[in-house]
């Protein structure tokens, strides 16, 4: 009757300002959460800093896409893996992240955590399951 | 492009939609329903504010199921399905309504 | 001669910031702005080797943090945070300014 549903993968290992790719990541997401597929995301590397809380950037005269990370879980884009060692080689912790929430559908609109702490070895483990890689 | 409302002028790119979102004011929304052959009720408002708190708390315009559902859950069920928001924006609640809000284009839109 | 040396990019991504440490010489200075800001959170290895050159004057752009979200405390001790004047005064100080781009 459908399709195969397909695990996507979006990997962002890069900070968000310095360079356009962190934007463009959470651009493609947004506009490929309109096919229903098994969407998530990695941050590794610097991507672990797109995700931290707190940002402003009126002195640098930029937009601060941060908020819209808030949005993904109104897109259905809820499982937002975050390696462990990345955070701690760059002196971060789970504190130092936004709350990313979204509600859950099948839960009577509880709101859960779409952010997920997982070691390497877990992420290797859970990027070995997917379909499709998006690399950002 | 452009278009004048209250007597200034608000640039806009080829698809109709304000280039700098910070000029926004209600009267660009008046004429540019103008121009669609409408005429905004507070129905019509109630959706254009909406939009323009969603940009305001997450930079981006949703898109239209998203708008949908977050309608449904903010301004009651009644309102949160296409039919009703086709029915105030028939070009498209994304589009059309995002438009009128001085907003993008919905991210998401396709 | 006193140099300025900047660095823009991120440490952990990037060796700019290794190179310029390699380099710099007594007396000088370094400025992490833009992405390089990460290279100045406590911490982290970077933390030991800015603390290891201890006749180094080092600078952070206080608007690239804010811009990243990362707090005035979490800056590593040693550290002074500056604005977008004192970067221009720093560069006039020098004698020189070299860009590690």
């Amino acid at each position: 009757m459908s399709e195969q549903i397909k695990k996507f993968m979006y990997i962002n290992r890069r900070a968000p300002y310095g360079t356009i790719y962190a934007w463009e990541s959470l651009e493609v997401v947004l506009i490929g959460a309109a096919f229903d597929q098994d969407v998530s995301l990695a941050f590794m590397d610097d991507g672990v800093f797109q995700l931290v809380k707190g940002q402003d950037t009126v002195d640098v005269e930029m937009k601060n896409f941060s908020p819209t990370y808030k949005a993904l879980g109104d897109y259905d884009v809820t499982n937002l893996y975050v390696e462990k060692e990345s955070l701690e080689e760059r002196g971060l912790t789970l504190e130092d992240l936004m709350p990313l929430t979204y509600e859950d559908e099948d839960d009577d609109w509880a709101e859960k955590d779409s952010i997920r702490l997982v070691s390497r070895a877990e992420m290797a483990d859970i990027m070995d399951e997917q379909d499709v890689f998006f690399s950002f | 492009m452009a278009i004048e409302a209250n007597g200034k002028t608000f640039e806009t790119d080829e698809e109709g939609y304000l280039t700098n979102l910070g000029e926004w004011e209600p009267a660009v929304a008046d004429v540019m329903a103008k121009e669609d052959d409408l005429e905004l009720t507070d129905e019509h408002w109630e959706i254009i504010n909406f939009l323009r708190e969603y940009y305001e708390e997450y930079q981006i315009a949703p898109a239209v199921r998203v708008l949908t559902k977050a309608v449904g859950k903010r301004l009651g069920k009644e309102k949160g399905n296409s039919k009703y928001l086709y029915s105030l924006f028939p070009y498209g609640p994304g589009k059309q309504a995002c438009r009128f809000a001085g907003l993008p284009k919905p991210t998401g839109c396709i | 001669m006193a140099t300025l040396h900047t660095v823009n990019k991120s440490p952990f991504e990037k060796s700019s910031l290794d190179s310029c440490l390699a380099y710099v010489k007594d007396g000088s200075s370094v400025l992490m702005y833009e992405d390089a800001i990460y290279g100045a959170i406590k911490g982290t290895a970077y933390a030991d080797k800015v603390a290891a050159k201890g006749n180094v004057n080092f600078f952070v752009l206080g608007a690239d943090l804010k811009a990243r979200g990362v707090s005035e405390d979490k800056v590593t001790d040693g550290i002074e945070i500056v604005d977008y004047a004192k970067f221009v005064a720093l560069a006039a100080e020098n004698d020189n300014v070299q860009a590690w781009v």
